[in-house]
């Protein structure tokens, strides 16, 4: 709490101020990926697989290479290292700590439909197109597994040599089984989730090029300037060869966390010495990048009387589809979240992830810790109705506290607010709306959520931030940092502007370079507020004082007295200009300059064994929702008229900000609820357009109303707690609520279509007795 | 084959081969890198500019269908050193985030607002519908274009960054404020 009392007469931390690449974003000036161009510019594109399984019999390249313009086609024998590694932790023997592979072109064997193939660079888009479209690939089908269930069976074709299980993770705490035998109520229920997409507006591209001292230079979309590491894996250079720029970037979600273009811009530009570009299709987007996991889950869950949780047993699978990427740690999230925010003794947790033909899953919004959150807040909705007692009044009959451990074996250490939020949207949500006409029933739903905020934490994660004064007073801060769209940037110029007084207008960032700024790492997890927040408080304070030192001796006041403002320090009635400050400072060698770095927690590793148990996270976000829907009970339609959107942010850094987080993720979280699903056919996609895969519009989205609760309490700058992902977990369980509500069909397959809701309905009896 | 048209108050003649769409000839000849490829298809809205007053997806129109017409994008807006009222809003209420689907957005709410298809929250809603925000949820989008209809926005908003004065206090929308209910 002392922070926040220090702070209470913030300037700007806490000012929802307007971010300075709006006003270039909204004039259009933002030179995205795909803007940037280079003198001798090749064109790019990949040649992708039709089949999602097949062994590669030839790639005939020749008719290609002949084409006017075609510089180079590459397969993968062509790749310095076509073989990219990733460490699969899981927590089994049976697994174990698995090296997973995947290939930069595909190597005797497609797994996916849409899989990389080959690799043209053409003078022109049109000769790339056409060189794509010349490539004659000889294949032999497969037969593809494209059901988890029948991945693990013994007949199932092994996609990978290792088999098809990727990860594993078992947890049992307490008698389960002796808890259901004293339960008052069990319920049980299977629920599944789709695969979606990102959809974020901007398509993957970039730009490369060989700079001086041969270091190879792309200028990408990207989450993860860090990916210049695996570029340089793949290419065979030193990893300080290799340098990653993002531009602002058009929107990520996690898709942009795996590599896109990276490794082919890298390619060209070494193998041709070329400067390249490429841009992929919405098509190609859509059909190849890789989904969130379409995740089946059974629930069993028992109560006492009075609805306190006594047992749960959760069963998890995971659609990790054709590449490991990071199923495993997704998985993780699942198995770390999946009893949500309750208490209970005795827990049984089995998640597994498999190897199917589907487009490889990995990262999205809420990373495994919100598939789960439909299968907890199901259930507490059926125990509720079991039971007879209200669905807020049994959560807050369970919500966790600080001091409890979740069943993984973590310990919660910050305040757990969901109660207040509870009140507070309960509150808010007022009088039920009356349905709009006959045949029409309006319902209302709830739910609760956490979600973690912050790398786990043994992968020892830091952040680097400079910050440093110009001559004429101005400040420039320098950090690795990509905005992909949040704020990112300019929160952290909103933390040096409190800590130091200079106004916002007055500081200059320069984001996203590995080579010139300080790396920050990845803008994933949702901890970039949180890790480089701290980063850039850290290097504002620690330069703070030690320029109040030097200005203690101007003024004649002790160093505590200083204060820092617009136009330079003051104190005991005097002034001195920052010019003259940093000129006295010069003189007695103090910099102008501060290069900080913020530390993660620390913690034990995982262990591949079924007893480790302990910290996963540096800690979590808390969440509580409303919506009001209104069903249609001929049409199956589903309205949504209003929702409420409760977190405890523990310090709103931007307010406005904080509020664009939240409703941006609850919009997402309701085109997952209500409309989002990539539809395969025997590992087909088959959702490769916009036309086909329906993103919610403005027409759909109800208003989205904040509420910003700040306990003081969190890990970040001035006590912040990360908002990026966490609102995205309540919005479907709250929407099945509140179509039960309605109607009285309970849903347990996303997206609930208007033809999945109709269906229900009829089967329940056309919903007479709704309402 | 040439194409003669006004660009953002500029008469521009363009060679420019007769099957490509306006939004490549606007982006691969013109240099208006301010109009955003987000789909190709015609569903996303991105790479909306005005034809003559109207918004279209320059990705669905042919080149030379803009011939002799006045072209429109977001980059021509700003005049003065001033941003247009609608960009003001939609800077100070948040309601750009990555900001890829922002010109589209902002040239649509422009029209909707003209053609009196702004009359209400949901008639704002029903004239975004061909414009996807994958970032905002659309409500701050709303609340600009609003304030923009009702005459309230700021037509003395620098248009560059470094000018730029932030909001002075509090965060929230009037329309969403945040609440504090904690300690």
């Amino acid at each position: 709490m002392s922070d926040v009392e220090v702070e209470a007469g913030s300037r700007i931390v806490g000012a929802g101020i307007a971010r300075h690449d709006a006003v270039e974003k909204v004039q259009g000036q933002t030179v995205y990926a795909a803007d940037f161009a280079l003198p001798r510019m090749l064109h790019a594109m990949l040649k992708r697989s039709d089949y999602a399984h097949a062994r590669l019999r030839g790639v005939d390249v020749s008719a290609a290479e002949a084409i006017d313009g075609v510089v180079a086609v590459y397969t993968a024998a062509d790749v310095p290292q076509n073989t990219v590694w990733v460490d699969v932790p899981g927590q089994t023997l049976e697994v174990g700590a698995l090296k997973a592979r995947s290939n930069v072109l595909a190597d005797e064997v497609v797994r996916y439909h849409g899989e990389p193939v080959a690799l043209v660079a053409a003078e022109s888009e049109d000769a790339a197109l056409a060189a794509v479209d010349a490539i004659v690939v000889d294949y032999e089908p497969l037969p593809v597994v494209d059901d988890p269930e029948h991945a693990l069976d013994d007949d199932a074709p092994d996609l990978h040599e290792s088999g098809n299980l990727l990860a594993h993770w078992e947890i049992e705490e307490g008698e389960v089984e002796a808890g259901f035998a004293g339960a008052a109520a069990v319920v049980e229920e299977e629920y599944r989730t789709q695969f979606i997409d990102h959809a974020y507006l901007e398509p993957e591209a970039g730009v490369a090029w060989r700079d001086t001292d041969g270091v190879i230079t792309i200028r990408a979309a990207t989450q993860v300037v860090e990916h210049f590491r695996d570029v340089a894996r793949i290419l065979e250079l030193p990893d300080n060869k290799v340098r990653l720029i993002t531009p602002y970037v058009g929107g990520g979600f996690g898709g942009k966390e795996d590599m896109t273009v990276e490794p082919y811009l890298g390619i060209v530009a070494a193998l041709t010495g070329r400067p390249v570009r490429m841009v992929w299709s919405r098509q190609e987007s859509l059909t190849a990048r890789q989904n969130r996991h379409a995740v089946r889950m059974r629930y069993r869950t028992g109560a006492d009387a009075e609805g306190r949780l006594v047992a749960m047993d959760i069963d998890i699978l995971s659609d990790g589809g054709a590449y490991a990427l990071l199923s495993a740690l997704v998985l993780l999230y699942s198995t770390t979240c999946a009893a949500g925010p309750y208490r209970c003794p005795n827990v049984r947790i089995s998640a597994r992830t498999v190897y199917t033909n589907h487009t490889p899953c990995s990262a999205m919004r809420g990373f495994g810790g919100m598939q789960v959150a439909l299968g907890y807040e199901g259930q507490m909705d059926r125990l509720a109705r079991e039971l007879g007692i209200d669905p807020l009044e049994i959560r807050r009959r369970n919500f966790v506290e600080r001091g409890d451990r979740l069943p993984i074996g973590q310990e919660l250490e910050t305040v757990v607010e969901l109660p207040a939020l509870v009140e507070a949207v309960g509150e808010r949500a007022g009088e039920r709306p009356e349905p709009s006409g006959p045949r029409r029933a309006v319902g209302r739903g709830y739910a609760c959520n956490l979600q973690s905020y912050g790398r786990c934490i043994w992968l020892n994660d830091w952040s680097s931030a400079w910050v440093g004064f110009e001559l004429d007073g101005t400040l420039v801060i320098r950090i690795a940092v990509p905005d992909i769209g949040g704020g990112q940037a300019s929160s952290l110029i909103q933390i040096a502007s409190e800590v130091l007084g200079v106004p916002p207008q007055r500081v200059t960032i320069h984001i996203g370079d590995s080579a010139l700024n300080p790396l920050t790492g990845t803008t994933t997890a949702t901890r970039q507020l949180y890790m480089s927040g701290n980063a850039v408080l850290k290097a504002s304070r620690e330069l703070r004082d030690a320029l109040a030192g030097v200005a203690a001796g101007l003024l004649e006041v002790d160093a505590e007295r200083v204060e820092f403002g617009p136009d330079g320090v003051s104190g005991g009635g005097a002034s001195v200009s920052f010019e003259k400050l940093l000129a006295a400072a010069a003189s007695v060698d103090v910099p102008w300059h501060v290069l900080a770095t913020h530390h993660a927690p620390k913690g034990i590793p995982w262990q591949a064994d079924e007893s480790w148990r302990g910290r996963v996270f540096p800690d979590f976000t808390y969440g509580c929702h409303a919506v009001d829907v209104e069903v249609d009970l001929d049409t199956g339609g589903v309205r949504l008229l209003r929702y409420i959107a409760g977190h405890d942010v523990g310090r709103a850094i931007n307010p406005v900000s904080v509020e664009g987080q939240i409703e941006g993720a609850v919009a997402m979280g309701l085109g997952y609820a209500l409309s989002e699903r990539i539809v395969f056919e025997e590992a087909q996609n088959l959702s490769t357009t916009f036309s086909q895969y329906l993103i919610p519009t403005a027409v759909e989205m109800p208003r989205i109303e904040s509420l910003v609760l700040e306990s003081g309490e969190g890990m970040g700058p001035f006590n912040a707690r990360g908002i990026g992902e966490p609102p995205i977990g309540p919005p479907a369980p709250a929407v099945a609520a509140a179509i039960h509500d309605a109607c009285g069909v309970a849903l347990t397959e996303l997206p609930f279509t208007p033809e999945r809701v109709a269906t229900a309905i009829a089967v329940a009896g056309g919903g007479d007795g709704a309402g | 084959m040439e194409v003669g048209f006004t660009l953002n108050g500029k008469a521009r003649r363009l060679d420019v081969p007769a099957h490509w769409t306006l939004l490549r000839m606007l982006r691969d000849i013109a240099g208006s890198t301010d109009v955003k490829h987000g789909c190709g298809e015609g569903v996303c809205g991105a790479c909306a500019v005005l034809v003559d007053g109207v918004a279209m997806n320059s990705c669905s129109v042919l080149a030379p269908q803009v011939d002799g017409a006045t072209v429109e994008t977001v980059g021509g807006l700003a005049a003065g050193g001033k941003l247009h009222p609608l960009q003001a809003e939609m800077v100070m209420r948040g309601g750009v985030q990555c900001g890829f689907c922002t010109p589209g957005m902002v040239l649509s709410a422009l029209e909707a607002v003209r053609i009196g298809a702004a009359g209400s929250d949901e008639e704002i809603r029903h004239s975004l519908a061909g414009n996807l925000c994958r970032c905002t949820g659309y409500g701050k989008i709303v609340d600009a274009v609003a304030a923009y209809r009702d005459g309230e926005a700021p037509d003395d908003v620098p248009a560059d960054a470094g000018e730029h004065e932030h909001r002075p206090e509090g965060g929230g929308s009037a329309a969403s404020p945040g609440v504090g209910v904690g300690h």
